[in-house]
């Protein structure tokens, strides 16, 4: 333990503990903008001075530690001063337009200005612009910037990509993207995950609320909403709601009150993909010599770029379902079309995706198999849902609850774990243990593949009876997929199905989702997900009653005929721009 | 009013002055990896801030050059902004009418030039080439990239053996780099800015004098791979060494009688003691190295055999032949070869200078380390003979300084002409042309000969120390690509021919005479991908873990200089001239590191490479 005063009160704390948290114990934290801990750490922002007696300059207290007998002051004149001085430095460089701002209400650089009580700036305002790739489903702002950097740090850490870097030196220092390409030309995976991270609007989803109005509009356009399973417990936190059963029902009022004709629920899609892919899993393991291995998981359109993009050699092990999202766009456009006697030209398949790379899925040039218009016509993720809401003055907190339209909103626990890491696989051994033995398993014998994984993958192995042992892993974060990678290349593993999910602890913590500066918020919303699971009267996939309609009527066998071309993909079929040459 | 008054310099003068001064040590310590031309800009702006605006060129047409360079870094600039800044930067240069115009303009013109592909790129694409690759600058101009700041923290904090152990994660050799390293780390240290750079090779010094013994870490399993080195000097024993560290079987072929290569048959003793090399390499080969001594690839055994059976191969035979001046007289007896007397004096076999007059040929640090060899020999005089000025000299200043203070005399703006020999054959004198500077081409004035008749330099021994050369004849015929009289090897140290797979070199025979430091590193790089080629990944790191720097202002403070034994006294023996820093001066010296892993870019970029 390390004694020091803070402000005149006397405190004993471990050590290591940076001296803003001692601040934050003293009673008077101290603002900080660049910082967030474990991943950037750099004081690059110099927001967070405070004076310690003894040393001349004043000490960033994001990256310092306390020390024996310190005496911190955080609020002495200098540090007014010249904390107040470097916010106004950096608020001469910001578009401070903060009127028309997605981030506006939610933006770390506006609360802190706020707090200053800044009157002025003394400052020539210099806003500096950069070129940008509209059509790119994520947007950078460069004057939005405030160079904190942890754009760079999260692709760099977390996601291994390196998409983002420093260019150019001295006073034109920005960020952009690496290797001077443009955002189209780089390896990205739009998982999003550096929009969740930046303090300000610098970084965000394109926004598509524009064309989704439209729609609404139009009175020739029937409208299908479909909403992702991670959406559910993540869209009401800014509402100030915890996260249960009624944030899904309010969810859905929401969405009708929005004008929505028909509210389904992506999660029949992920029923679907158990059926296709868990059959899918069946067909390779019982011919194993026909196949790569082992077999991954499709239904992260980010992990997907990355794998093609970045393990090129490893498409092949890509299960050809296609991911819930589209399954369910496929299903819409044709079996429900005909079902309800529209012409499916006619409709709009709007998904609700706490994701960016969804938006870029549903454009791929191959994915329109049910009437040839894209099956998935507009993604918004679930800000963009959020920002719908609030523009249409719903007072969420007094919503009522309402169910999801059938056919295509009945779903079961299977599916809506998908929204967490570890729950595709779960949901498919559930169902690949029936479609073997024809029994259900209990519906938590696989629970060693759930919860958030420590620093590498969870892998663990289960013996089917009728089957043999099979060896699972689930990863989440790119980096530590290249890491999975890697280990699977070298040989030091073996696996039979490997889940990934592009973004830390999975679609609960994806890039699309409501941002909360400095939280990890994956694994909270992680076990709402599970929470939501275990209340489900059914379970298994292949129970969801709508979906054995479908079969029965429509489709007729998982892996048949008219699911291969509806439900299935050509991984081949679109390109990647490949990865630039890396250290390892 | 006086008549006249005494120039006395107001107090905002010599604040200006200081910072000239300042501006100076800033510039010295610029990080690589700039924008060049931001840089040329502001360069342009300090020279229009000295015009005195008498003429229009100059005046204006700074102002506009500069305006041209903001809109191409702004990205306002058009591709004919380029034609128009060369035609105003060459108007100005040939119509200013003074200096301040003329090279200010010339500094744009050259920068057109020399850096054209980010003129470019700022107005094609509105990007900037430069980039800050290496955030730390002391490990970004160290060839074999050790962790500095990590080292100097270990040595504040007490730690000297961690400090040798953090060194050898990426040189081998750190008692050999304490002596005599040239220390290009130095160059742009961050320090300048407030006083002076730190003190690295002091600090190095006093590490390793103060480590003790410091075990090698343990080798990895053995792979069944074999290795052979040609050549045992520091390029060759670095590969080797992190070759054995990775489990591989390695061989040292070695021509001469003892190894270390030029650490041994060119550094004099005085500079770095033997038994202080003897006991490095015994702890290299303490891995379990083979070594064959006074075995010449090539000649007693052909490269071929050798080629055949080892798996791998790496060339480093350095630079060791001689250069010859090429004047009259040259094969007269008493006219020797630096390459030749270092050779001797390597291997114990000193020879007898008493009484003798020798005159040394050259200005590098090989003449400096024969001239002040033949001081310790005995000589009644020497002289070094040099065709350009003392500060011409490419040898280090220290160097030259050290010599003139064993009274050595530097006969400068000088060039031989013909060796004058005796009935006998035996030298005589040297005849030399005064020369005078003339046009400054590649950094230096060209000498040319000066109105003056030739004179006479009378000498017993006269010692020719112009440069070296490689032996590339025997390897040649052994098909390896020999381009100018070096080996042609890539950066990655793979020769480019088809045939040579497996075959690498580095060091001295591949770039020309340079560093130990050079060639150490590029023995490492020989490693890594020797070890890749061998279907391998192995990972060198080291497990000692960092003290964090401390919060204390770094306070300006006078750069810790190591000492040197008096000249009266050391101009007698080979005993090591330097002294090294004293506790208390490496405490302070190592208080003054600005740990810039941590700092500024440091704590963003990652200013460690823990493992390679």
């Amino acid at each position: 333990m390390v004694k020091l005063t803070v402000n005149g009160v006397a405190l004993e704390v471990p050590e290591n503990t940076t001296l803003l948290e001692a601040a934050k114990l003293a009673g008077t934290p101290v603002p900080s903008l660049c910082y967030w801990k474990g991943l950037n750490e750099i004081g690059a922002c110099r927001v967070c001075v405070v004076e310690v007696e003894g040393i001349d300059k004043l000490v960033t207290a994001c990256n310092n530690p306390v020390q024996e007998g310190m005496v911190v002051h955080t609020n002495s004149p200098r540090v007014r001063s010249a904390r107040r001085t470097n916010l106004r430095l950096i608020l001469s460089q910001h578009d401070c337009q903060c009127a028309f701002c997605v981030r506006s209400g939610n933006c770390e650089l506006q609360k802190m200005a706020m707090e200053a009580n800044l009157l002025y700036i003394p400052y020539p305002i210099d806003i500096r612009k950069s070129q940008w790739d509209r059509s790119a489903p994520l947007i950078r702002q460069e004057s939005k910037c405030i160079k904190c950097m942890r754009c760079i740090q999260v692709c760099d850490k977390i996601q291994s990509l390196n998409i983002w870097d420093v260019a150019g030196t001295g006073s034109r220092v920005s960020v952009n993207v690496s290797h001077n390409r443009t955002i189209r030309e780089a390896d990205c995976a739009f998982c999003g995950q550096c929009v969740t991270h930046c303090p300000t609007a610098a970084l965000r989803e394109r926004d598509d609320t524009e064309p989704v109005l439209d729609a609404l509009a139009d009175p020739e356009i029937t409208t299908v909403v479909q909403v992702a399973p991670a959406v559910r417990v993540a869209w009401a936190e800014q509402f100030g709601l915890t996260p249960g059963p009624e944030t899904t029902g309010r969810m859905v009022t929401a969405l009708k009150r929005l004008g929505f004709d028909y509210v389904f629920d992506t999660n029949f899609g992920a029923d679907l993909t158990i059926m296709e892919e868990g059959s899918e899993f069946v067909e390779r393991f019982t011919h194993r010599e026909d196949y790569a291995w082992p077999m991954f998981t499709s239904c992260c359109p980010g992990w997907v770029r990355f794998v093609k993009s970045n393990y090129p050699e490893f498409t092949d092990n890509l299960s050809t379902a296609k991911s819930p999202q589209q399954m369910f766009g496929a299903v819409a456009k044709s079996y429900f079309a005909e079902k309800i006697g529209v012409d499916p030209h006619k409709i709009k398949v709007i998904s609700i995706m706490p994701c960016l790379a969804k938006k870029e899925e549903a454009a791929l040039e191959p994915l329109r198999d049910a009437c040839g218009d894209p099956d998935v016509d507009i993604v918004l993720t679930t800000r963009e849902f959020v920002r719908m809401v609030r523009s249409d003055h719903i007072q969420v907190e007094n919503l009522p609850e309402s169910a999801f339209d059938s056919p295509l909103g009945t779903s079961t626990g299977a599916a809506v774990v998908f929204g967490a890491t570890g729950g595709v696989m779960d949901a498919a051994l559930r169902s690949a243990y029936y479609l073997i033995t024809g029994r259900n398993p209990n519906a938590d014998t696989f629970r060693a593949v759930r919860g958030m994984d420590n620093g590498t993958w969870k892998e663990a192995a289960f013996n089917i009876p009728g089957a043999g042992v099979v060896r699972v892993a689930v990863v989440s974060s790119l980096g530590r997929t290249r890491k999975l990678l890697e280990a699977l290349r070298r040989g030091d593993v073996h696996y039979d199905f490997v889940e990934v999910m592009a973004c830390p602890g999975g679609c609960a913590g994806g890039g699309g989702q409501p941002i909360v500066d400095g939280v990890e918020m994956a694994e909270y919303r992680g076990s709402a997900l599970w929470e939501l699971d275990k209340g489900e009267r059914v379970r298994f996939s292949h129970e969801n009653e709508d979906v054995r309609t479908l079969y029965r009527d429509y489709l007729e066998k998982p892996c048949g005929q008219r699911s291969h071309h509806l439900l299935h993909t050509d991984h081949h079929a679109w390109q990647m721009p490949p990865a630039p040459p890396r250290e390892t | 009013m006086s008549r006249l008054d005494i120039k006395t310099p107001d107090r905002a003068q010599m604040v200006v002055e200081q910072l000239y001064h300042d501006m100076e040590r800033r510039i010295a310590a610029s990080p690589p990896g700039l924008c060049p031309v931001d840089m040329a800009l502001n360069f342009l702006n300090l020279c229009h801030a000295q015009t005195c605006g008498k003429c229009v060129p100059c005046r204006v047409g700074l102002a506009q050059l500069s305006t041209l360079l903001t809109d191409v870094l702004d990205g306002r600039a058009k591709p004919r902004h380029m034609q128009i800044i060369a035609d105003t930067a060459r108007s100005i240069e040939e119509t200013a009418s003074c200096a301040i115009g003329q090279h200010a303009a010339q500094l744009v013109l050259n920068g057109l030039k020399g850096f054209a592909d980010d003129y470019w790129e700022h107005i094609n694409h509105h990007r900037c080439l430069g980039s800050l690759e290496n955030p730390v600058p002391c490990v970004a101009l160290c060839p074999a990239g050790v962790d500095i700041p990590g080292y100097i923290a270990l040595i504040r904090a007490g730690r000297s053996a961690d400090a040798v152990r953090l060194i050898r994660k990426d040189n081998p050799f750190p008692v050999a780099c304490a002596y005599i390293c040239e220390h290009p780390c130095e160059a742009r240290c961050r320090r300048n800015m407030i006083d002076d750079a730190m003190n690295i090779r002091g600090l190095k010094r006093y590490a390793v004098d103060t480590a003790g013994d410091v075990p090698q870490p343990l080798c990895a399993e053995p792979t069944g791979k074999r290795v052979a080195i040609i050549g045992g000097g520091p390029g060759g024993l670095s590969a080797a060494y992190y070759l054995a560290l990775m489990g591989h079987e390695v061989t040292v072929y070695e021509k001469r009688r003892q190894l270390g290569g030029m650490l041994r048959y060119g550094i004099p003793s005085y500079r770095f003691p033997r038994e202080k090399l003897d006991r490095e390499i015994d702890s290299i080969l303490s891995l379990g190295i083979t070594v064959h001594t006074q075995v010449d690839v090539g000649k007693d055994i052909p490269f071929e055999e050798v080629r055949r059976q080892y798996d791998s191969v790496y060339i480093s035979i350095g630079a060791q032949t001689d250069k010859k001046t090429g004047i009259p007289g040259e094969e007269s007896q008493g006219v020797i070869s630096a390459v030749e007397m270092l050779r001797e004096i390597g291997d114990n076999e000193l020879p007898d200078f008493a009484g003798k007059r020798v005159v040394v040929i050259g200005g590098g640090n090989v003449a400096m380390d024969v001239t002040r060899s033949a001081v310790r020999l005995g000589a009644e005089k020497v002289t070094c003979v040099y065709r350009r000025r003392q500060v011409d000299m490419t040898a280090m200043p220290e160097e030259v300084e050290g010599a003139v203070a064993e009274g050595v005399e530097l006969l400068t703006l000088v060039a031989p002409v013909r060796i004058e020999a005796d009935e006998e054959g035996r030298a005589a004198a040297l005849w030399v042309q005064p020369q005078m500077p003339g046009e400054i081409r590649s950094g230096r004035p060209a000498p040319k000969a000066a109105d003056q008749p030739e004179v006479r330099v009378p000498a017993d021994v006269i010692v020719v120390a112009i440069g070296q050369g490689i032996e590339t004849r025997t390897f040649e015929h052994a098909g390896i690509p020999i381009h100018r009289g070096t080996i042609e090897a890539l950066s990655d140290s793979t020769l480019n021919k088809a045939d040579m797979a497996g075959v690498y070199a580095g060091g001295d025979c591949v770039t020309g005479p340079a560093s130990a430091i050079k060639a150490i590193a590029a023995g490492k790089v020989a490693a890594a991908n020797i070890d890749e080629y061998l279907g391998f990944r192995h990972e060198i790191t080291v497990d000692v873990d960092i003290p964090d720097p401390d919060l204390s202002d770094r306070m300006p403070h006078g750069r810790v200089n190591t000492t040197e034994r008096e000249a009266a006294e050391r101009k007698h023996d080979f005993v090591c001239i330097e002294c090294g820093l004293t506790e208390q001066g490496a405490m302070e010296e190592s208080a003054r590191c600005l740990r810039c892993d941590h700092f500024g870019y440091g704590i963003f970029k990652g200013g460690r490479k823990e493992k390679w």
